[in-house]
Protein backbone atom coordinates (compact mmCIF):
# COMPACT_ATOMS: atom_id res chain seq x y z
CA UNK A 1 0.00 0.00 0.00
CA UNK A 2 0.79 3.54 -0.63
CA UNK A 3 -0.34 7.00 -0.31
CA UNK A 4 -3.64 8.52 -2.26
CA UNK A 5 -2.23 10.12 -5.08
CA UNK A 6 -5.98 11.44 -6.04
CA UNK A 7 -8.74 13.69 -4.54
CA UNK A 8 -11.20 10.68 -3.23
CA UNK A 9 -13.65 12.84 -5.66
CA UNK A 10 -16.82 10.23 -6.42
CA UNK A 11 -18.10 12.30 -9.56
CA UNK A 12 -14.62 11.42 -11.18
CA UNK A 13 -13.72 8.22 -10.05
CA UNK A 14 -17.48 7.50 -11.34
CA UNK A 15 -16.61 8.67 -14.63
CA UNK A 16 -13.86 5.81 -15.04
CA UNK A 17 -16.33 2.99 -14.88
CA UNK A 18 -18.13 3.20 -18.83
CA UNK A 19 -20.85 0.50 -16.93
CA UNK A 20 -22.00 2.71 -14.35
CA UNK A 21 -23.46 4.79 -17.84
CA UNK A 22 -25.78 1.63 -18.87
CA UNK A 23 -29.52 2.32 -18.21
CA UNK A 24 -31.55 -0.76 -17.50
CA UNK A 25 -34.91 0.89 -18.96
CA UNK A 26 -34.87 4.58 -20.69
CA UNK A 27 -35.18 6.06 -17.48
CA UNK A 28 -33.85 3.82 -15.38
CA UNK A 29 -30.19 4.13 -14.66
CA UNK A 30 -28.52 1.16 -12.98
CA UNK A 31 -27.79 1.64 -9.70
CA UNK A 32 -24.96 -1.28 -9.08
CA UNK A 33 -25.26 -1.89 -5.11
CA UNK A 34 -23.48 -5.91 -5.13
CA UNK A 35 -20.13 -4.97 -5.44
CA UNK A 36 -19.45 -7.80 -2.42
CA UNK A 37 -20.34 -10.44 -5.36
CA UNK A 38 -18.39 -8.64 -8.24
CA UNK A 39 -16.96 -5.26 -8.65
CA UNK A 40 -17.30 -3.51 -11.76
CA UNK A 41 -13.72 -2.27 -13.65
CA UNK A 42 -12.52 1.22 -14.17
CA UNK A 43 -11.26 1.95 -17.29
CA UNK A 44 -7.58 2.34 -16.57
CA UNK A 45 -8.18 -2.06 -15.27
CA UNK A 46 -9.84 -2.79 -18.21
CA UNK A 47 -6.88 -0.55 -20.62
CA UNK A 48 -4.26 -2.43 -19.09
CA UNK A 49 -5.65 -5.95 -19.48
CA UNK A 50 -6.05 -4.57 -23.71
CA UNK A 51 -2.76 -3.40 -23.80
CA UNK A 52 -1.52 -6.37 -22.08
CA UNK A 53 -3.46 -8.36 -24.97
CA UNK A 54 -2.30 -5.88 -27.91
CA UNK A 55 1.34 -5.72 -27.27
CA UNK A 56 2.73 -7.90 -25.12
CA UNK A 57 1.04 -11.49 -25.37
CA UNK A 58 2.48 -14.83 -24.97
CA UNK A 59 2.76 -17.98 -23.24
CA UNK A 60 5.22 -16.85 -19.82
CA UNK A 61 8.01 -18.91 -18.84
CA UNK A 62 8.97 -20.84 -21.60
CA UNK A 63 9.84 -20.00 -24.85
CA UNK A 64 13.23 -18.31 -25.91
CA UNK A 65 11.56 -15.70 -28.12
CA UNK A 66 11.32 -12.11 -27.08
CA UNK A 67 7.78 -11.93 -26.62
CA UNK A 68 7.94 -14.62 -24.13
CA UNK A 69 10.11 -12.12 -22.28
CA UNK A 70 7.86 -9.37 -22.78
CA UNK A 71 4.73 -11.68 -21.33
CA UNK A 72 6.87 -13.11 -18.52
CA UNK A 73 7.99 -9.33 -17.48
CA UNK A 74 4.32 -8.49 -17.52
CA UNK A 75 3.23 -11.38 -15.29
CA UNK A 76 6.08 -10.68 -12.77
CA UNK A 77 5.42 -7.24 -12.40
CA UNK A 78 2.26 -8.26 -11.92
CA UNK A 79 3.31 -10.23 -8.95
CA UNK A 80 5.60 -7.94 -7.41
CA UNK A 81 3.01 -5.19 -7.64
CA UNK A 82 0.52 -6.90 -5.56
CA UNK A 83 2.78 -8.22 -3.07
CA UNK A 84 3.80 -4.77 -2.77
CA UNK A 85 -0.27 -3.80 -2.53
CA UNK A 86 -0.78 -6.40 0.76
CA UNK A 87 2.25 -5.72 1.95
CA UNK A 88 4.02 -8.84 1.48
CA UNK A 89 7.57 -9.22 2.17
CA UNK A 90 8.62 -11.18 -1.42
CA UNK A 91 6.99 -11.37 -4.10
CA UNK A 92 7.63 -14.81 -4.07
CA UNK A 93 4.49 -15.41 -1.34
CA UNK A 94 2.56 -14.71 -3.95
CA UNK A 95 1.22 -17.25 -5.77
CA UNK A 96 -1.48 -17.06 -8.55
CA UNK A 97 -4.98 -19.02 -8.93
CA UNK A 98 -8.19 -19.03 -10.31
CA UNK A 99 -10.23 -17.10 -7.17
CA UNK A 100 -10.15 -17.24 -3.93
CA UNK A 101 -12.07 -20.48 -3.54
CA UNK A 102 -9.02 -22.03 -5.07
CA UNK A 103 -6.47 -20.65 -3.02
CA UNK A 104 -8.34 -21.63 -0.42
CA UNK A 105 -8.65 -25.09 -1.73
CA UNK A 106 -5.09 -24.98 -2.39
CA UNK A 107 -4.27 -25.12 1.49
CA UNK A 108 -6.63 -27.73 2.41
CA UNK A 109 -5.64 -29.69 -0.17
CA UNK A 110 -1.98 -29.50 0.63
CA UNK A 111 -2.40 -29.50 4.67
CA UNK A 112 -3.56 -33.25 3.91
CA UNK A 113 -1.31 -34.56 1.38
CA UNK A 114 2.00 -34.63 2.99
CA UNK A 115 3.88 -37.68 3.58
CA UNK A 116 6.82 -38.74 5.93
CA UNK A 117 9.15 -35.85 4.12
CA UNK A 118 6.27 -33.23 5.48
CA UNK A 119 7.02 -31.00 8.83
CA UNK A 120 4.07 -31.74 11.31
CA UNK A 121 2.57 -28.89 11.71
CA UNK A 122 1.80 -28.48 7.49
CA UNK A 123 0.10 -32.24 8.05
CA UNK A 124 -3.24 -32.52 9.14
CA UNK A 125 -4.33 -36.38 10.24
CA UNK A 126 -6.85 -38.01 12.52
CA UNK A 127 -7.45 -37.00 15.43
CA UNK A 128 -6.10 -33.30 14.39
CA UNK A 129 -8.62 -30.62 14.52
CA UNK A 130 -9.69 -27.94 12.44
CA UNK A 131 -11.02 -24.64 13.53
CA UNK A 132 -13.02 -22.89 11.16
CA UNK A 133 -16.47 -20.38 12.03
CA UNK A 134 -20.20 -20.17 11.96
CA UNK A 135 -19.74 -16.94 9.39
CA UNK A 136 -18.25 -18.36 6.85
CA UNK A 137 -18.45 -18.32 2.94
CA UNK A 138 -18.85 -21.56 1.29
CA UNK A 139 -15.42 -20.99 0.04
CA UNK A 140 -13.90 -21.07 3.77
CA UNK A 141 -16.33 -23.98 4.78
CA UNK A 142 -16.28 -26.62 2.30
CA UNK A 143 -12.80 -27.34 1.60
CA UNK A 144 -12.10 -27.97 5.70
CA UNK A 145 -15.23 -30.33 5.82
CA UNK A 146 -13.47 -32.28 2.63
CA UNK A 147 -9.83 -31.94 4.21
CA UNK A 148 -11.10 -33.43 7.69
CA UNK A 149 -13.78 -36.10 5.64
CA UNK A 150 -10.06 -37.09 3.80
CA UNK A 151 -7.89 -37.27 6.75
CA UNK A 152 -10.28 -38.39 9.52
CA UNK A 153 -9.61 -34.92 11.39
CA UNK A 154 -12.87 -33.38 12.98
CA UNK A 155 -13.97 -29.91 11.94
CA UNK A 156 -15.12 -27.39 14.82
CA UNK A 157 -16.25 -23.94 14.73
CA UNK A 158 -16.84 -20.76 16.45
CA UNK A 159 -20.38 -19.99 16.39
CA UNK A 160 -22.14 -16.81 15.92
CA UNK A 161 -23.42 -14.84 19.02
CA UNK A 162 -26.73 -13.22 18.75
CA UNK A 163 -25.16 -9.76 18.12
CA UNK A 164 -24.29 -10.92 14.73
CA UNK A 165 -20.00 -10.95 15.89
CA UNK A 166 -18.09 -14.08 17.02
CA UNK A 167 -19.42 -15.85 19.92
CA UNK A 168 -15.59 -16.38 21.56
CA UNK A 169 -17.19 -17.39 25.31
CA UNK A 170 -15.91 -20.63 24.53
CA UNK A 171 -12.36 -20.17 22.44
CA UNK A 172 -10.37 -21.69 24.96
CA UNK A 173 -12.11 -24.83 24.48
CA UNK A 174 -12.19 -24.29 21.03
CA UNK A 175 -8.68 -23.91 20.07
CA UNK A 176 -6.44 -26.54 21.51
CA UNK A 177 -3.53 -28.16 21.27
CA UNK A 178 -5.24 -30.51 18.84
CA UNK A 179 -6.09 -27.15 16.86
CA UNK A 180 -3.84 -27.76 13.62
CA UNK A 181 -5.49 -25.18 11.74
CA UNK A 182 -7.73 -21.78 12.24
CA UNK A 183 -9.88 -20.39 9.08
CA UNK A 184 -11.65 -17.89 9.24
CA UNK A 185 -13.38 -14.72 7.28
CA UNK A 186 -11.68 -10.88 7.34
CA UNK A 187 -14.87 -9.75 7.24
CA UNK A 188 -18.45 -11.25 6.87
CA UNK A 189 -19.55 -11.09 3.06
CA UNK A 190 -23.45 -10.78 4.81
CA UNK A 191 -23.35 -9.30 7.65
CA UNK A 192 -20.57 -7.04 7.20
CA UNK A 193 -18.59 -8.16 10.77
CA UNK A 194 -15.10 -7.63 10.72
CA UNK A 195 -13.60 -10.11 13.16
CA UNK A 196 -10.65 -9.77 15.93
CA UNK A 197 -8.09 -11.38 13.93
CA UNK A 198 -5.18 -10.00 15.61
CA UNK A 199 -6.72 -12.07 19.16
CA UNK A 200 -7.76 -14.91 17.00
CA UNK A 201 -4.29 -15.21 15.43
CA UNK A 202 -2.55 -14.73 18.62
CA UNK A 203 -4.65 -17.50 20.35
CA UNK A 204 -3.81 -19.53 17.22
CA UNK A 205 -0.52 -19.14 17.76
CA UNK A 206 -0.36 -20.01 21.24
CA UNK A 207 -1.46 -23.56 20.42
CA UNK A 208 0.92 -23.50 17.30
CA UNK A 209 -2.06 -24.05 14.61
CA UNK A 210 -2.00 -22.55 11.72
CA UNK A 211 -4.15 -19.28 10.31
CA UNK A 212 -6.01 -18.87 7.15
CA UNK A 213 -7.42 -15.76 6.32
CA UNK A 214 -10.04 -15.23 3.84
CA UNK A 215 -9.41 -11.77 2.65
CA UNK A 216 -11.95 -11.71 -0.31
CA UNK A 217 -13.74 -9.61 1.57
CA UNK A 218 -11.30 -7.08 3.48
CA UNK A 219 -9.17 -6.14 0.69
CA UNK A 220 -11.24 -4.19 -1.96
CA UNK A 221 -12.65 -2.14 1.24
CA UNK A 222 -9.96 -1.69 3.49
CA UNK A 223 -6.06 -1.06 4.33
CA UNK A 224 -4.76 -4.92 4.70
CA UNK A 225 -1.01 -5.69 5.28
CA UNK A 226 -0.60 -9.38 5.57
CA UNK A 227 2.42 -9.20 7.06
CA UNK A 228 0.93 -7.08 9.76
CA UNK A 229 -1.88 -9.15 10.73
CA UNK A 230 0.49 -11.64 11.75
CA UNK A 231 -1.30 -14.77 9.72
CA UNK A 232 0.06 -17.47 8.05
CA UNK A 233 -1.81 -17.62 4.49
CA UNK A 234 -4.33 -15.12 2.67
CA UNK A 235 -6.90 -15.69 0.23
CA UNK A 236 -8.34 -12.99 -2.58
CA UNK A 237 -10.24 -12.80 -5.42
CA UNK A 238 -8.94 -10.44 -7.94
CA UNK A 239 -13.15 -9.67 -9.59
CA UNK A 240 -13.99 -8.70 -6.05
CA UNK A 241 -10.92 -5.63 -5.85
CA UNK A 242 -11.87 -3.97 -9.13
CA UNK A 243 -10.11 -6.62 -11.17
CA UNK A 244 -10.86 -9.03 -13.60
CA UNK A 245 -12.83 -12.60 -12.64
CA UNK A 246 -10.26 -15.20 -12.85
CA UNK A 247 -7.36 -14.66 -11.39
CA UNK A 248 -6.98 -15.04 -7.21
CA UNK A 249 -4.41 -15.21 -4.93
CA UNK A 250 -2.97 -16.74 -2.28
CA UNK A 251 -0.44 -15.43 0.01
CA UNK A 252 1.38 -17.55 2.33
CA UNK A 253 4.82 -17.79 4.56
CA UNK A 254 7.64 -18.69 2.39
CA UNK A 255 8.82 -21.15 4.66
CA UNK A 256 5.56 -22.76 4.70
CA UNK A 257 5.03 -22.44 1.10
CA UNK A 258 8.17 -24.45 0.83
CA UNK A 259 7.54 -26.97 2.53
CA UNK A 260 4.01 -28.05 1.42
CA UNK A 261 3.07 -30.08 -1.25
CA UNK A 262 1.49 -29.43 -4.32
CA UNK A 263 -2.07 -28.67 -5.17
CA UNK A 264 -2.57 -28.86 -8.99
CA UNK A 265 0.23 -30.94 -10.87
CA UNK A 266 1.19 -30.98 -14.08
CA UNK A 267 3.10 -28.27 -16.98
CA UNK A 268 5.17 -25.21 -15.10
CA UNK A 269 5.44 -26.25 -11.52
CA UNK A 270 8.12 -29.19 -11.82
CA UNK A 271 11.55 -29.34 -11.38
CA UNK A 272 12.41 -32.59 -13.02
CA UNK A 273 10.11 -35.14 -14.51
CA UNK A 274 10.49 -38.96 -15.73
CA UNK A 275 8.29 -41.20 -16.82
CA UNK A 276 8.04 -42.47 -12.66
CA UNK A 277 8.29 -39.50 -10.79
CA UNK A 278 8.77 -35.90 -10.68
CA UNK A 279 10.11 -33.04 -8.22
CA UNK A 280 8.47 -29.83 -7.91
CA UNK A 281 9.37 -26.15 -8.13
CA UNK A 282 10.44 -23.61 -5.76
CA UNK A 283 7.00 -21.78 -4.17
CA UNK A 284 5.38 -19.74 -6.07
CA UNK A 285 5.48 -21.72 -9.58
CA UNK A 286 4.92 -24.67 -7.34
CA UNK A 287 1.16 -23.95 -6.86
CA UNK A 288 1.10 -22.61 -10.01
CA UNK A 289 0.65 -25.32 -12.94
CA UNK A 290 -0.20 -25.00 -16.53
CA UNK A 291 -0.54 -21.30 -17.95
CA UNK A 292 -1.53 -19.26 -15.59
CA UNK A 293 -4.04 -16.45 -15.90
CA UNK A 294 -1.40 -13.65 -17.35
CA UNK A 295 -3.54 -10.74 -18.80
CA UNK A 296 -5.49 -11.04 -15.51
CA UNK A 297 -2.69 -10.83 -13.82
CA UNK A 298 -1.76 -7.79 -15.55
CA UNK A 299 -5.60 -6.30 -14.70
CA UNK A 300 -5.20 -7.10 -11.11
CA UNK A 301 -2.09 -5.33 -11.25
CA UNK A 302 -3.72 -2.14 -12.02
CA UNK A 303 -6.30 -2.51 -9.89
CA UNK A 304 -4.23 -2.49 -7.28
CA UNK A 305 -2.99 1.13 -8.68
CA UNK A 306 -6.38 2.35 -8.72
CA UNK A 307 -7.00 1.39 -5.39
CA UNK A 308 -3.36 2.52 -3.74
CA UNK A 309 -4.21 5.71 -5.86
CA UNK A 310 -7.92 6.72 -4.43
CA UNK A 311 -5.92 5.44 -0.99
CA UNK A 312 -7.22 2.36 0.84
CA UNK A 313 -7.82 4.46 3.88
CA UNK A 314 -9.87 6.58 2.07
CA UNK A 315 -12.16 4.47 0.59
CA UNK A 316 -12.85 2.74 4.23
CA UNK A 317 -13.86 6.12 5.30
CA UNK A 318 -16.29 6.78 2.51
CA UNK A 319 -17.81 3.18 2.41
CA UNK A 320 -18.43 3.57 6.46
CA UNK A 321 -20.09 7.23 5.79
CA UNK A 322 -22.18 5.20 3.31
CA UNK A 323 -22.86 2.29 5.17
CA UNK A 324 -23.98 4.30 8.31
CA UNK A 325 -26.51 6.38 5.93
CA UNK A 326 -27.62 2.89 4.74
CA UNK A 327 -28.12 1.20 8.12
CA UNK A 328 -29.97 4.73 9.46
CA UNK A 329 -32.38 4.61 6.49
CA UNK A 330 -32.98 1.15 6.37
CA UNK A 331 -33.73 1.00 10.08
CA UNK A 332 -35.99 3.54 10.71
CA UNK A 333 -38.34 1.45 8.10
CA UNK A 334 -40.87 -0.35 9.54
CA UNK A 335 -40.32 -4.02 9.05
CA UNK A 336 -36.76 -4.33 8.16
CA UNK A 337 -34.35 -6.24 10.48
CA UNK A 338 -30.90 -5.34 9.48
CA UNK A 339 -29.07 -8.56 10.18
CA UNK A 340 -25.41 -7.13 11.06
CA UNK A 341 -23.92 -5.24 13.66
CA UNK A 342 -25.24 -1.67 14.38
CA UNK A 343 -22.80 1.02 12.00
CA UNK A 344 -18.91 0.70 14.30
CA UNK A 345 -15.21 0.78 12.93
CA UNK A 346 -15.83 -3.16 13.40
CA UNK A 347 -18.30 -3.39 10.29
CA UNK A 348 -18.40 -2.38 6.77
CA UNK A 349 -20.43 -1.90 3.73
CA UNK A 350 -22.24 -4.80 3.34
CA UNK A 351 -25.66 -4.22 4.42
CA UNK A 352 -27.93 -7.54 4.73
CA UNK A 353 -31.42 -7.13 5.80
CA UNK A 354 -34.62 -9.08 5.95
CA UNK A 355 -38.01 -7.66 5.10
CA UNK A 356 -40.68 -8.78 7.41
CA UNK A 357 -40.34 -12.14 6.26
CA UNK A 358 -41.02 -11.34 2.64
CA UNK A 359 -38.74 -13.64 0.41
CA UNK A 360 -35.41 -11.91 -0.38
CA UNK A 361 -36.22 -13.14 -4.39
CA UNK A 362 -39.19 -10.93 -3.89
CA UNK A 363 -37.65 -8.04 -2.33
CA UNK A 364 -34.32 -7.97 -5.23
CA UNK A 365 -37.08 -8.62 -7.98
CA UNK A 366 -39.21 -5.06 -6.67
CA UNK A 367 -35.57 -3.42 -6.44
CA UNK A 368 -34.44 -4.70 -9.67
CA UNK A 369 -37.53 -2.84 -11.27
CA UNK A 370 -36.06 0.67 -9.84
CA UNK A 371 -32.81 -0.48 -11.11
CA UNK A 372 -31.47 -1.29 -7.57
CA UNK A 373 -29.02 -4.18 -8.30
CA UNK A 374 -28.62 -6.09 -5.07
CA UNK A 375 -27.80 -9.54 -3.82
CA UNK A 376 -30.51 -12.08 -2.88
CA UNK A 377 -30.59 -15.41 -1.49
CA UNK A 378 -27.98 -17.20 0.56
CA UNK A 379 -24.76 -15.28 -0.05
CA UNK A 380 -22.68 -18.81 -0.06
CA UNK A 381 -23.39 -18.47 3.94
CA UNK A 382 -25.91 -20.59 4.46
CA UNK A 383 -25.19 -21.94 8.23
CA UNK A 384 -24.76 -18.26 8.71
CA UNK A 385 -28.70 -17.68 7.75
CA UNK A 386 -29.91 -21.29 9.46
CA UNK A 387 -28.15 -19.17 12.92
CA UNK A 388 -30.40 -16.59 12.29
CA UNK A 389 -33.80 -18.76 11.42
CA UNK A 390 -33.67 -17.21 7.39
CA UNK A 391 -33.91 -18.81 4.38
CA UNK A 392 -31.96 -15.65 3.11
CA UNK A 393 -31.43 -12.13 2.91
CA UNK A 394 -31.34 -9.03 0.47
CA UNK A 395 -27.90 -7.44 0.53
CA UNK A 396 -26.38 -4.54 -0.45
CA UNK A 397 -22.81 -3.46 -0.70
CA UNK A 398 -21.04 -0.56 -1.51
CA UNK A 399 -18.32 0.39 -3.57
CA UNK A 400 -15.76 3.32 -4.32
CA UNK A 401 -18.38 4.40 -6.87
CA UNK A 402 -21.36 3.87 -4.45
CA UNK A 403 -22.48 7.75 -3.82
CA UNK A 404 -24.89 8.98 -1.38
CA UNK A 405 -27.86 9.31 -3.56
CA UNK A 406 -27.68 5.93 -4.47
CA UNK A 407 -27.63 4.69 -0.88
CA UNK A 408 -31.25 6.85 -0.75
CA UNK A 409 -32.22 5.26 -3.73
CA UNK A 410 -31.72 2.06 -2.26
CA UNK A 411 -33.70 2.77 1.11
CA UNK A 412 -36.59 4.57 -0.88
CA UNK A 413 -36.53 1.53 -2.96
CA UNK A 414 -36.65 -0.42 -0.04
CA UNK A 415 -39.68 1.64 1.19
CA UNK A 416 -41.96 1.14 -2.15
CA UNK A 417 -41.28 -2.64 -2.09
CA UNK A 418 -43.23 -2.44 1.46
CA UNK A 419 -45.70 -0.65 -0.21
CA UNK A 420 -45.62 -2.39 -3.09
CA UNK A 421 -46.47 -6.12 -0.97
CA UNK A 422 -48.53 -4.03 1.03
CA UNK A 423 -50.75 -3.10 -1.30
CA UNK A 424 -51.14 -6.13 -3.18
CA UNK A 425 -52.18 -7.95 -0.17
CA UNK B 1 -43.00 0.57 -10.86
CA UNK B 2 -42.41 -1.39 -14.26
CA UNK B 3 -45.37 -3.19 -16.15
CA UNK B 4 -43.52 -6.37 -15.97
CA UNK B 5 -43.55 -6.11 -12.67
CA UNK B 6 -47.03 -6.18 -12.19
CA UNK B 7 -47.04 -8.44 -14.89
CA UNK B 8 -44.99 -10.92 -12.57
CA UNK B 9 -46.91 -10.26 -9.59
CA UNK B 10 -50.11 -10.72 -10.43
CA UNK B 11 -53.04 -10.61 -8.21
CA UNK B 12 -53.75 -14.16 -8.56
CA UNK B 13 -50.06 -15.31 -7.57
CA UNK B 14 -50.40 -12.84 -4.51
CA UNK B 15 -53.34 -14.47 -3.52
CA UNK B 16 -51.75 -18.30 -4.06
CA UNK B 17 -48.61 -17.08 -2.27
CA UNK B 18 -50.98 -15.78 0.82
CA UNK B 19 -53.38 -18.18 0.90
CA UNK B 20 -51.58 -21.35 -0.81
CA UNK B 21 -54.20 -24.47 -2.38
CA UNK B 22 -53.62 -27.93 -0.99
CA UNK B 23 -50.43 -26.54 1.45
CA UNK B 24 -49.28 -29.03 4.53
CA UNK B 25 -48.00 -32.49 4.27
CA UNK B 26 -50.74 -35.61 4.53
CA UNK B 27 -50.91 -38.87 4.61
CA UNK B 28 -51.16 -41.58 3.24
CA UNK B 29 -48.70 -41.09 -0.01
CA UNK B 30 -46.25 -43.08 -2.15
CA UNK B 31 -43.63 -40.88 -3.03
CA UNK B 32 -42.26 -38.11 -1.03
CA UNK B 33 -39.60 -36.10 -2.50
CA UNK B 34 -37.51 -32.71 -1.21
CA UNK B 35 -36.13 -29.84 -3.69
CA UNK B 36 -33.89 -27.23 -2.88
CA UNK B 37 -32.80 -24.40 -5.47
CA UNK B 38 -29.30 -24.17 -4.48
CA UNK B 39 -28.88 -20.45 -5.55
CA UNK B 40 -31.35 -19.42 -3.44
CA UNK B 41 -32.08 -21.95 -0.74
CA UNK B 42 -35.92 -22.10 -1.91
CA UNK B 43 -36.88 -25.71 -0.83
CA UNK B 44 -39.82 -27.95 -1.01
CA UNK B 45 -41.31 -31.39 0.39
CA UNK B 46 -44.09 -32.84 -1.98
CA UNK B 47 -45.76 -36.21 -1.20
CA UNK B 48 -47.84 -37.83 -4.36
CA UNK B 49 -50.89 -40.36 -3.45
CA UNK B 50 -51.85 -42.19 -6.65
CA UNK B 51 -55.19 -44.61 -6.64
CA UNK B 52 -54.46 -48.13 -5.55
CA UNK B 53 -56.49 -49.28 -8.68
CA UNK B 54 -53.77 -48.91 -11.31
CA UNK B 55 -55.14 -45.86 -13.11
CA UNK B 56 -52.72 -43.47 -11.91
CA UNK B 57 -55.26 -40.98 -10.50
CA UNK B 58 -53.73 -38.64 -8.47
CA UNK B 59 -55.66 -38.88 -5.08
CA UNK B 60 -53.65 -36.17 -3.27
CA UNK B 61 -50.61 -34.13 -3.81
CA UNK B 62 -49.47 -32.51 -0.39
CA UNK B 63 -46.51 -30.13 0.04
CA UNK B 64 -44.34 -27.85 1.96
CA UNK B 65 -42.88 -25.26 0.14
CA UNK B 66 -40.22 -22.33 1.77
CA UNK B 67 -39.10 -20.21 -0.73
CA UNK B 68 -40.86 -16.94 -2.94
CA UNK B 69 -44.25 -16.04 -3.95
CA UNK B 70 -43.41 -17.26 -7.28
CA UNK B 71 -42.46 -20.40 -6.26
CA UNK B 72 -45.23 -20.88 -3.48
CA UNK B 73 -47.79 -19.97 -5.77
CA UNK B 74 -46.41 -22.43 -8.14
CA UNK B 75 -46.86 -25.09 -5.93
CA UNK B 76 -50.20 -24.08 -4.96
CA UNK B 77 -51.41 -23.94 -9.05
CA UNK B 78 -50.18 -27.12 -9.25
CA UNK B 79 -51.56 -28.78 -6.27
CA UNK B 80 -55.01 -27.62 -7.90
CA UNK B 81 -54.65 -28.45 -11.41
CA UNK B 82 -53.44 -32.11 -10.28
CA UNK B 83 -55.27 -33.60 -7.89
CA UNK B 84 -58.26 -35.86 -9.21
CA UNK B 85 -56.84 -36.05 -12.20
CA UNK B 86 -54.78 -38.92 -14.27
CA UNK B 87 -51.15 -38.53 -14.68
CA UNK B 88 -51.65 -39.31 -18.37
CA UNK B 89 -54.45 -36.88 -18.12
CA UNK B 90 -52.05 -34.04 -17.11
CA UNK B 91 -49.43 -34.33 -19.40
CA UNK B 92 -50.42 -32.47 -21.52
CA UNK B 93 -50.95 -29.36 -19.12
CA UNK B 94 -47.40 -30.17 -17.73
CA UNK B 95 -45.58 -29.69 -20.90
CA UNK B 96 -47.62 -26.96 -22.47
CA UNK B 97 -47.37 -25.01 -18.51
CA UNK B 98 -42.81 -26.04 -19.16
CA UNK B 99 -42.66 -24.71 -22.67
CA UNK B 100 -44.35 -21.64 -21.73
CA UNK B 101 -42.10 -20.92 -19.08
CA UNK B 102 -38.95 -21.86 -21.20
CA UNK B 103 -40.21 -19.32 -23.88
CA UNK B 104 -39.27 -16.16 -22.85
CA UNK B 105 -43.12 -15.15 -23.54
CA UNK B 106 -43.13 -16.10 -27.35
CA UNK B 107 -45.78 -19.00 -26.28
CA UNK B 108 -48.84 -17.60 -24.96
CA UNK B 109 -50.37 -19.77 -22.00
CA UNK B 110 -53.61 -21.33 -22.61
CA UNK B 111 -55.93 -21.04 -20.03
CA UNK B 112 -58.01 -23.69 -20.88
CA UNK B 113 -55.17 -25.94 -20.08
CA UNK B 114 -52.84 -24.56 -17.40
CA UNK B 115 -56.03 -22.53 -15.73
CA UNK B 116 -54.03 -19.79 -13.34
CA UNK B 117 -51.34 -21.17 -14.25
CA UNK B 118 -50.98 -18.42 -16.93
CA UNK B 119 -51.05 -16.01 -13.91
CA UNK B 120 -47.33 -17.57 -13.36
CA UNK B 121 -46.12 -16.78 -17.13
CA UNK B 122 -45.09 -13.03 -16.11
CA UNK B 123 -41.92 -14.70 -14.96
CA UNK B 124 -40.88 -16.30 -18.34
CA UNK B 125 -39.47 -13.07 -19.15
CA UNK B 126 -37.45 -13.51 -16.14
CA UNK B 127 -34.82 -16.04 -16.35
CA UNK B 128 -33.35 -15.85 -13.01
CA UNK B 129 -37.30 -16.98 -12.12
CA UNK B 130 -38.10 -19.64 -14.71
CA UNK B 131 -36.34 -22.03 -11.94
CA UNK B 132 -38.51 -20.81 -9.07
CA UNK B 133 -41.39 -20.93 -10.98
CA UNK B 134 -40.74 -25.02 -12.26
CA UNK B 135 -39.24 -26.17 -9.15
CA UNK B 136 -42.62 -27.82 -7.56
CA UNK B 137 -43.16 -28.99 -11.09
CA UNK B 138 -39.70 -31.16 -11.23
CA UNK B 139 -40.35 -31.88 -7.42
CA UNK B 140 -43.75 -33.54 -9.09
CA UNK B 141 -42.34 -35.55 -11.31
CA UNK B 142 -39.18 -36.97 -9.22
CA UNK B 143 -42.23 -37.89 -7.17
CA UNK B 144 -43.65 -39.59 -9.97
CA UNK B 145 -41.10 -41.74 -10.90
CA UNK B 146 -40.54 -42.72 -7.06
CA UNK B 147 -44.38 -44.01 -6.90
CA UNK B 148 -44.14 -45.92 -10.00
CA UNK B 149 -41.10 -47.51 -9.09
CA UNK B 150 -42.68 -48.51 -5.92
CA UNK B 151 -45.53 -49.90 -8.00
CA UNK B 152 -42.91 -51.77 -9.96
Amino acid sequence: MSAATRPFDVDAIRADFPILRRMLDPDTPMIYLDGGATSQRPQQVIDAEVAYLTNDHAAVKRGAHRMAGAATDAYEDARERIASFLGAPSPDEVAFTKNATEALNLVARSLGDGDASTPEHLRVREGDEILVTEMEHHANLVPWQELARRTGATLRWIPLADDFTLDLTDLDSLLTERTKVLALTHQSNVLGTINPVGRLVEAARAVGALTVLDAAQSVPHMPVDVAGLGVDFVALSGHKMLGPTGIGVLWGRHELLAQMPPFLTGGSMIETVTMEASTYAEPPARFEAGTPPISQAVGLAAACDYLDALGMDQIAAHEQALTLRALEGLSAIDGVRIIGPAASPERTGAVAFDLAGRHPHDVGQVLDSLGIEVRVGHHCAWPLHRRYGLHGTTRASFSVHTTDAEVDALVAGVARTVEFFGALS
Amino acid sequence: MSSQLSALYTELVIEHDKRPLHAGLREPFEAEVHHVNPTCGDEITLRLHLAGDGTERIEDLSYDAVGCAMSRASASIMADLLIGHGVEEMEPVRTHFEAAMGSRGRIEGDEDLIGDGVALLGAARFPARVKCVLMPWKAYQAALVEARALRG
